[in-house]
């Protein structure tokens, strides 16, 4: 019982003491968020010096007064240069690019050293371990990139991160928590390569061309995110500027990808086949909607429709 | 994990030097073995090729291990131990698998760095071990950063030991010292080269060849001449045809000594190497002494255990004396105790002198002119004696040492009838101008002898005087033959005015490296107890304990480290060193006051504007001073006649 009480004001203490926060914006480092302790080759070093003092003192070794003290002094003046790598630094968390599940999601930090010395081997490590090295120069911003492996879909926090450092000499560990409230979106992992939908074509609609891959229907001028294979690169050459091939689908309709149409799988299974669905059917420049229980998403074309269209699928039957 | 290959090349080179000033002392196969480890090493980091697999290692330690036990007979004791952390840096090197193995070598290499003061402790040394640390700190800051080259790590590691000494300056004066040994020392923990308390043919010649610090003097008046300089040692008592022993010594159960008719005072400072003996050296005849020492029943001065470690020492000394007028009759007898049966020759002619001799003062006299007459040489090189030693060297080869003399003096006296023994000391001393002391070295060492006179006592005759008087005028390299004193150390050959000596810019340097090296001894190697405290009361330390001590350490450290961290942390402050900015902003500023503030979102042409609409008067100084800072700002330009410009407008706005 007293041993859960002791736990227990042991947990209270270790959340005052290192007060989890959410942090937004730029973090300083300042002295009260960097904390220091000896790490175990540092008690290591205070037994070597310990027993040459007893050396030094029973062989009557002046010089070797002077080389333990030297030793000693400088692994005290160690605390302060790592404590020194770590002081000032200025962090922003950055935008994390969505990735599929399976992936790794890299997690961008700003760096900012704003003074006159050169930050050396800084680790930055999430709670599973996964950590990157780097040094920050001197009044200079740096990026860095934390990969994370992404294992579900839907929201990836960060969670709280460890920026760590035990240079110069390894005898002390200098550390500092950061909670960004940045998260990275991950898209359902693409189910292995299947055949898009035919049934699910609705006619009526088509009284317009329909884009397609079937007949040349004309040229229209570049957006960002078409088919290299369909600039037309001739119409450039003759400067009229960056224009993209149009063919018109023979179906000439549009493309539904339904929720319904996969009765029989599991539903992260249906979310994984309708992932495929999107990318097959945007890489062929089909007009295609999404239709899943809690959202309709009309038939478009493009890299935002795309990017909607996995974001509801990533996020689907999760809090937003 | 696999380390880095300019890691590994600088763990090698750390070992290696700290390795390399011990191969002096080491046994040739120990510095060999240590050798073909590293080269062992640096040739699979260079081409890139596996370690070794574990059983070769443990055979290469196993044969260490027995080597080492060959060698010394022991795995424990000095000169083992220093063998054996030696091999395990070099074998750790071959077993360096992860960070934590390059951990344990520098961690070696620190420790190893101190078994050098056993045999060291120079200021040659120290400037070694200055450069060992900065390598060891060098490649221990690679440990901990992968990849950072050479450069910036040399920086750091300087700063570190940079702020490191003065540090180390106050803990080195303040560390409340102990006097070791804390424990029992191993018996090898002292290596020695000096007098010993026995005397054979051979033993002070050997020694003469030896240019090491026996002690240094410094005089607090005027020195005596060197004629007068005999440094008093063992007093050597029993001969049995051919080694001379002090025999027992008796505290106590003899009267105490007599010293009457003293003249001459003389005062000095007497600064001791180690020698592991427990005797101390004084002119003759010493009166006081500021150690705890006795004096024994002949006139040595002992202490209860031996000087292991550096002695410093005032002394009195009366170089006019009557030494025990009154002896004690078991001593006299003692001192004039013979084998039986050796040497028949020179007991025959002993007694000789005594049937026409009246005195013992006569019989002496006779022999001294023997030896001047009889065509003695003095030789560093004497020819064999054989069984009968004194009978050979008086009668047949009639060349030797100051042992010789002394030796066959003393047996002459002694078969003549008067009481005599041998003394082994120093005589004389090399003067040091600029240290103003002299320096007297084991080459300096001799041997005399003393005769008891009636009415005067132990009387001290020198035979080597008697037939070359320049040993003790002029030192021992004037008083041998040419031939001989090249066999003496450098340093003493250049002693003597009379030889082709060395230049005169060679001696000078060698004094002051002396006077260097004195005054290290004296100040870091001689740091004590005694001299820690009488350093701290003349620098005006009060009721001096080690609590105090430790206290003022702690707090001298503490505000020598406080005034690091402001100096370390003020590289990290966010200052504007644009100062084109900064001028801006002071502007900005004195605007503000006229009650126009710049929003945060207004650019300096915009502000600009908004303010020359405001107060028209100023517009064409608000004019200049944007266009002057928006050129040096944005327009790349850093010349410094338009930030001049920029700074007088500033200023006077």
């Amino acid at each position: 019982m007293p041993d859960t009480v002791l736990a227990a004001l042991r947990q209270q203490f270790r959340t005052w003491l290192f007060r989890p926060k959410i942090d937004s914006g730029t973090v300083t480092l300042n002295q009260r968020r960097i904390f220091i302790i000896p790490t175990r080759q540092g008690i290591g070093f205070v037994v070597v010096l310990l027993v040459m003092l007893l050396g030094d003192i029973n062989y009557n070794l002046s010089l070797g007064y002077v080389l333990t003290f030297l030793l000693g002094t400088t692994a005290l003046m160690t605390m302060l240069h790592t404590f020194r790598n770590m002081a000032q630094l200025e962090i922003r968390a950055g935008h994390a690019e969505a990735v599929f599940a399976g992936d790794t999601a890299q997690f961008v930090f700003h760096f900012h050293n704003n003074g006159r010395l050169a930050r050396y081997h800084i680790v930055l490590h999430d709670a599973d371990g996964h950590s990157v090295t780097f040094d920050l120069p001197a009044r200079q911003s740096t990026q860095v990139k934390l990969p994370i492996p992404a294992v579900r879909r839907g929201w990836l926090e960060s969670g709280r991160l460890t920026l760590l450092t035990e240079f110069p000499l390894g005898l002390y560990h200098a550390w500092s928590y950061l909670q960004f409230d940045t998260r990275c979106l991950i898209y359902p992992r693409p189910a292995a390569p299947q055949p898009l939908p035919v049934g699910s074509a609705q006619s009526g609609a088509g009284k317009f061309n329909v884009a397609g891959d079937e007949d040349f229907s004309g040229l229209r001028s570049y957006v960002a995110g078409d088919a290299i294979p369909r600039i037309a690169w001739k119409a450039l050459a003759r400067e009229q500027g960056l224009q993209v091939k149009q063919f018109s689908a023979q179906q000439g309709q549009e493309l539904w990808l339904e929720w319904a149409l996969l009765p029989a799988h599991p539903a992260e299974r249906k979310l994984e086949i309708l992932t495929r669905w999107v990318l097959d059917a945007d890489a062929q420049g089909l007009l295609y909607g999404l239709r899943l229980p809690d959202l309709e998403l009309s038939p478009q074309q493009g890299v935002s429709h795309r990017a909607e269209c996995l974001r509801a699928l990533a996020l689907c039957g999760l809090p937003k | 994990m696999k380390l880095d290959t300019r890691l590994v090349y600088g763990l090698l080179v750390c070992v290696l030097l700290i390795s390399a000033p011990h191969a002096s002392h080491l046994p040739l196969w120990v510095s060999s073995l240590s050798a073909v480890l590293l080269g062992w090493r640096a040739y699979l980091a260079y081409s890139n090729k596996p370690l070794p697999p574990r059983w070769l290692l443990l055979a290469v330690v196993a044969g260490s291990l027995l080597g080492i036990l060959l060698s010394f007979h022991t795995l424990f004791g000095r000169e083992a131990g220093v063998t054996l952390l030696i091999l395990l840096a070099a074998l750790k090197l071959l077993e360096l698998r992860s960070a934590r193995d390059a951990t344990i070598v520098i961690y070696l290499a620190c420790f190893v760095i101190i078994t050098r003061f056993f045999y060291s402790q120079s200021l040659l040394t120290a400037l070694l071990m200055l450069v060992t640390l900065l390598v060891i700190v060098t490649t221990w800051i690679h440990l901990q950063s992968t990849g950072l080259s050479l450069r910036p790590r040399l920086r750091i590691a300087s700063v570190m030991l940079l702020q490191a000494i003065p540090l180390t300056l106050i803990l080195f004066v303040l560390f409340p010292r102990v006097q070791g040994p804390l424990w029992g020392l191993p018996q090898d923990a002292y290596t020695s080269s000096g007098l010993d308390d026995k005397m054979s043919p051979g033993s002070v010649s050997n020694l003469t060849l030896s240019d090491a610090v026996a002690f240094r003097v410094a005089f607090k008046d005027k020195p005596p001449q060197r004629g007068q300089m005999y440094w008093r040692g063992p007093v050597l008592w029993d001969f049995d045809g051919h080694t001379w022993t002090t025999g027992p010594i008796r505290f106590g159960r003899l009267k105490p000594v007599q010293l009457d008719n003293l003249a001459f005072p003389i005062d000095y400072t007497v600064t001791l190497e180690p020698h592991n003996k427990n005797w101390l050296f004084a002119l003759e005849m010493p009166t006081r002494i500021s150690v705890p020492a006795g004096m024994t029943f002949d006139f040595q001065v002992q202490q209860k255990l031996p000087v292991t470690s550096r002695l410093r020492y005032d002394a009195h000394s009366q170089l006019g004396f009557r030494a025990n007028a009154e002896e004690d009759l078991r001593q006299l007898q003692r001192a004039l105790m013979l084998p039986r049966g050796l040497n028949p020759q020179a007991q025959k002619l002993a007694a000789e002198w005594r049937a026409s001799a009246v005195t013992g003062e006569a019989v002496m006299r006779t022999a001294l002119d023997y030896f001047s007459r009889e065509g003695f040489q003095y030789s560093l090189s004497p020819a064999p004696a054989g069984e009968q030693e004194i009978d050979d060297f008086l009668f047949v080869t009639r060349k030797g040492f100051c042992e010789h003399y002394a030796s066959s003096f003393v047996f002459l006296m002694r078969a003549a009838g008067v009481p005599a023994r041998v003394v082994t000391g120093y005589q004389g001393g090399e003067y040091n101008d600029l240290g103003n002391y002299y320096i007297v070295r084991q080459s300096d060492a001799h041997a005399w002898a003393e005769v008891w006179l009636r009415g005067r006592g132990w009387v001290r005759v020198d035979p080597t005087a008697a037939i070359a008087p320049a040993r003790v005028e002029l030192g021992v390299a004037a008083a041998l033959p040419a031939s001989d004193s090249a066999a003496l150390p450098l340093i003493v050959q250049a002693q003597s005015p009379g030889l082709i000596g060395l230049p005169p810019w060679l001696i000078n340097l060698r004094f002051n490296l002396d006077t260097l090296t004195n005054q290290w001894n004296q100040w870091v190697l001689g740091y004590n107890p005694e001299r820690q405290f009488a350093f701290l009361t003349r620098m005006g330390m009060e009721a001096i304990t080690w609590q105090r001590m430790a206290f003022t350490m702690l707090g001298g450290v503490a505000l020598l480290v406080g005034i690091f961290t402001l100096f370390m942390l003020r590289q990290l402050a966010v200052r504007n060193t644009d100062e084109a900015l900064r001028l801006y902003l002071k502007f900005c500023r004195k605007l503000a006051s006229k009650g126009i503030e710049r929003d945060a979102h207004e650019g300096p042409q915009d502000f600009a504007a908004r303010a020359a609409q405001m107060q028209p008067k100023l517009a064409p100084a608000i004019a200049d001073i944007t266009a002057r800072y928006v050129a040096l700002r944005y327009g790349n330009q850093t010349d410094k006649e338009v930030l001049a410009a920029l700074r007088r407008a500033v200023r006077n706005f």
